[in-house]
């Protein structure tokens, strides 16, 4: 059964505030396997100009995945979580996000379509600080694959 | 940094090869929240008709960015990374997968910044299609 496209345009509540801590982006920058040391120290991060470490280019997924679990969970749009793959995914940067950030983000439905069987959903995420400073915008599309027949 | 160098359209960054075993998308599942078990459950992915379990679209992105942060020394510079992800990294147990990835310079605007077309492989096949990062010297 084809996804209700009445979805489309819609935007969902902020998420409770996120504090980036240092330890979740060594953490993240582990788990990538990326030495790299801007990821772990202060002097590092400084000598690049930066406050503190920051984080990977594609960091703002620990927060925008779980807050387009409010679309992909959403028992009204009735997905099958697990026919979810991920199709595309895009990050636009205001600035690295770096410990110490106090972050929010805000998930809106862009597109839903039908594709070759599978039903494509598209949302984009704006994340910024709790005071209102945009940090990154981050655009996804997920996969619903069809059932096979 | 303030500019990246001497650059030409068509340069080519220095292409790396990255190692994808089982216990990497399982860590991988703990650092970012992504408990999909496609991505750690052979029983569960193969009855979802996927061929084994595959890796997360989202750790073959960051994996591959390397190849643009490596070269750039600031992973900050990265002001905009996407991809599509066209074919899914498939990990077996215990043998896994090894990701190749190749850059190039695809524009140098007016401003400064760079546009770098990204090539990622698996046995030879692409598994990220449209891989494009902009970076921006500072």
């Amino acid at each position: 059964m084809p996804l209700d496209h009445s979805f489309i345009g819609r935007t969902y509540p902020p998420t409770p505030p996120y504090e980036v801590g240092r330890e979740k982006i060594r953490e993240f920058a582990d788990a990538i396997g990326d030495p790299n040391p801007v990821y772990r120290s202060q002097a590092a991060a400084q000598e690049l100009g930066y406050g503190d470490v920051i984080a990977p280019p594609t960091f703002a997924i620990v927060l925008t995945l779980k807050a387009g679990h409010q679309v992909v969970m959403d028992p009204e749009l009735g997905v099958d979580y697990s026919r979810v793959v991920h199709g595309e995914q895009r990050f636009v940067h205001v600035r690295p996000i770096r410990a110490g950030d106090l972050l929010q983000v805000v998930v809106t439905v862009a597109d839903i379509r039908a594709a070759a069987g599978n039903d494509l959903v598209s949302t984009r995420t704006e994340v910024s600080t709790v005071s209102g400073e945009p940090v990154t915008t981050a655009y996804s599309t997920i996969v619903v694959r069809g059932a096979a027949e | 940094m303030t500019s990246f160098g001497e650059l030409e359209v068509g340069q080519s960054l220095p292409a790396q090869e990255f190692p994808v075993a089982r216990a990497d998308l399982v860590r991988y599942a703990g650092a970012s929240g992504d408990f999909n078990p496609i991505h750690w459950n052979e029983r569960f992915a193969t009855a979802v008709g996927l061929p084994d379990v595959i890796a997360h679209g989202m750790y073959t992105m960051a994996v591959a960015i390397r190849v643009v942060t490596d070269w750039t020394g600031d992973p900050g510079s990265v002001i905009e990374y996407g991809v599509r992800f066209t074919r899914p990294v498939v990990v077996p147990d215990p043998d896994g997968a090894v990701l190749r990835v190749a850059g190039t310079v695809r524009e140098i605007r007016a401003d400064g910044d760079v546009a770098v077309d990204l090539v990622a492989t698996v046995n030879g096949e692409t598994v990220l299609a449209k891989a494009r990062a902009v970076v921006r010297p500072r």
